[in-house]
């Protein structure tokens, strides 16, 4: 079982980053933790995407030396979905930021809670 | 007859392009552009439908003519199409009947903004019923969540904004796990596109070590997308997120954006892991169990709610668990009759959002029971249109309701299991009895003569809540009364389409059924 973790490192290593990022995620009150978490949880996706479409002893897949031998070079596809990947997450980072500016203009305040109380004394109108 | 191939690739096309157009349009302008060019893809939509129906069988249409394992590629069969017409016909019709709200919700010079988010909400909604890759789908998944928050916080009110961050928050978790999942199958299978990637697990379904990394990939894929649809446990964010939101949003909301994300998991249960394949896996019955909980639970909810839109978004959770009934029942019966019952909850649901802010609005603007008491005959039209969703969601013969729940007990007793057909026998009776005692309750409520309790408070926090936006929201109440008839038909011609469809559905459901399954024979 451990034998199987140390020769994976790099899935498990992402395996556990994303489950931190979920915590924190779910768990944290503060806002901005909550975001670093969900940034945490997708670098975890890229690093096990990115691990995974590496094999050792090749080369990234650009020719080189007019070599068009598909053995010489690796899965070039990992890297762009890791690239579309940042992409989703930077713009879903940008947002869920402009949204937590607008939550603590209202309620000057970054915990959850605390906002929930505050918003329930409003009454229940459309 | 070839150009009907590209109508499906049009769609997202020209909806991305409609979106980028309307940021540089009027508001006004903006609307009835976005409502033309609805109708516009309803006919593009209904040409796919119809020659996908003549020749039965879907078409596959290759991104940049790559061939199949390495191209992207977008597929349209019959099943794709229903969904899609009655998606579009829905979207027009929520932008109609929510518009007088809508100017008074969103600040004027940002409406055509809005319909920048209606547009690109549909290009996500039609990428994602017509996709054919299953990362296609994750990126598209994304456009959608942050459209859909982007729909929430065009109101400027506190709550919808902390309506926004916690529907954001549970979003995210769900792409998260979705992205995961994503990535572990093609991890296991080396495929992204759909059909190569269900030969591949059938090659591997003979063993069934090979098969665990399999289900617990598509486990993380499930609990992802059923965090975003709203399946029992992970259904609390619904009436924060319908209740608060412009009537157009919550309707789009309720009714699309939920639907979108169960039929893509039905797509990749269906296309990517094969139908035989899933049936042996635990994850359905799981999903079954979630589904009975949800109807039971959902219900629940929505009788101990005061306010009348928090009732119906609650009634929203116990039909998604319809939904993912009918997938863990299975069979071709049970998958059409989840099919099925996403649309009638699409047509239903819609309506109701867009009724509900009618009666409110004739009770010193207030969604309480209590001030809505006699509502029904301030507000006419919205008191029989409330009474005729409320009936189809009870279940009462002809309407689509019961058609729906019909199709649940038949596929039930087709399963050939003394258990499930005694579960879902047992839900579906509990489950109606339930949507009876809220929605009748409420009908009743609303029929009663009087006053009931209206205060004018409720009313004075609205005012004070809007801030300035209050004062412009009277003046504008002097120039309704001389367009009294316009703003009457904005509404009367979308519930007349709507409760159209509902009534087709309910009494010539075979039409609807028929096509369904002549899809979900070319689906795979």
């Amino acid at each position: 079982m451990l034998e199987t973790l140390l020769v994976n490192y790099e899935e498990a290593a992402a395996i556990i980053l994303f489950g931190i990022g979920l915590t924190m995620l779910l768990f944290h009150r503060n806002l901005i933790k909550k975001l670093i978490g969900m940034n945490i949880m997708d670098t975890g996706t890229f690093l096990f995407l990115a691990s995974m479409g590496y094999i050792s002893g090749r080369k990234a897949p650009i020719i080189t030396n007019g070599v068009t031998n598909v053995e010489a070079y690796i899965n070039p596809v990992p890297a762009g979905l890791v690239l579309t990947g940042i992409v989703v997450s930077v713009s879903v980072t940008a947002v869920m930021l402009s949204l937590t500016i607008r939550l603590y203009r209202r309620y000057h305040t970054l915990n959850l809670d605390d906002v929930y109380i505050l918003s329930k004394h409003q009454t229940e109108d459309r | 007859m070839n150009m009907i191939r590209n109508f499906p690739l049009f769609t997202i096309v020209l909806s991305l392009f409609s979106g980028v157009l309307c940021t540089m349009l009027k508001g006004k302008t903006a609307k009835y552009y976005t409502l033309i060019y609805e109708c516009f893809l309803i006919v593009l939509v209904f040409f796919v439908l119809w020659y996908t129906y003549r020749t039965g069988d879907s078409f596959t249409y290759t991104m940049g003519e790559f061939p199949a394992p390495w191209g992207n590629e977008i597929r349209a069969g019959v099943l794709e199409a229903t969904l899609a017409l009655s998606f579009l016909i829905i979207i027009f019709c929520s932008v109609l009947g929510g518009w007088k709200f809508l100017v008074v919700d969103v600040d004027e010079t940002k409406v055509n903004l809005y319909f920048t988010l209606i547009n690109l909400l549909t290009a996500a909604l039609m990428a994602m019923i017509w996709t054919n890759d299953i990362f296609t789908g994750y990126v598209f998944l994304e456009i959608m969540t942050l459209t859909s928050c982007g729909l929430m916080i065009v109101r400027e009110i506190g709550r919808t904004t902390l309506a926004a961050v916690r529907y954001m928050i549970l979003n995210l978790l769900g792409s998260g796990l979705f992205l995961l999942g994503v990535v572990l199958l093609y991890d296991i299978t080396g495929h992204l596109l759909m059909v190569p990637m269900q030969e591949n697990i059938a090659t591997m379904a003979g063993t069934s070590a090979a098969m665990e990394p399999v289900t617990m990939s598509l486990g993380i894929l499930t609990i992802g997308l059923s965090i975003k649809s709203g399946l029992f446990p992970f259904h609390f964010w619904m009436p924060d997120t319908y209740g608060w939101s412009t009537p157009t949003s919550a309707s789009i909301l309720s009714s699309i954006v939920s639907k979108a994300y169960i039929f893509l998991l039905f797509k990749i249960y269906y296309r990517c892991i094969g139908i035989e394949v899933f049936e042996r896996l635990p994850i359905r019955k799981i999903l079954f169990i979630l589904g009975i909980l949800g109807m039971i639970f959902g219900s629940i909810s929505a009788i101990r709610k005061s306010s009348v839109n928090r009732m119906v978004a609650y009634s929203s959770a116990a039909q998604i668990g319809y939904i993912y009934m009918g997938i863990g029942i299975g069979g071709m019966m049970g998958y059409t009759a989840a099919m099925f019952h996403i649309l009638v909850h699409a047509v239903t649901k819609s309506l109701l959002f867009l009724t509900t802010p009618r009666l409110a609005e004739v009770s010193g603007d207030s969604l309480l029971f209590k001030n809505l008491q006699g509502s029904a005959h301030r507000a006419k039209d919205a008191g029989i249109v409330f009474l005729l969703c409320s009936l189809s969601m009870v279940g009462i013969p002809i309407f689509a309701g019961f058609s729906s729940k019909l199709m649940f007990a038949l596929s039930a007793a087709q399963a050939d299991n003394m258990k499930i057909l005694f579960f879902t026998m047992s839900a579906l009776a509990i489950s109606s009895v339930l949507n009876a005692l809220y929605f009748l309750r409420t009908v009743i409520r609303i029929y009663t003569e009087g006053r009931g309790g209206a205060d004018i408070s409720a009313h004075k926090l609205y005012e004070e809540e809007k801030g300035i936006r209050g004062v412009a929201y009277d003046m504008e109440d002097d120039e309704e009364e001389e367009e009294t008839t316009l703003s009457k038909m904005e509404f009367r011609i979308p519930a007349a389409i709507l409760i159209g469809m509902n009534l087709f559905l309910g009494l010539f459901s075979w039409y609807t059924v028929d096509l369904i399954q002549k899809g979900l024979e070319m689906f795979p």
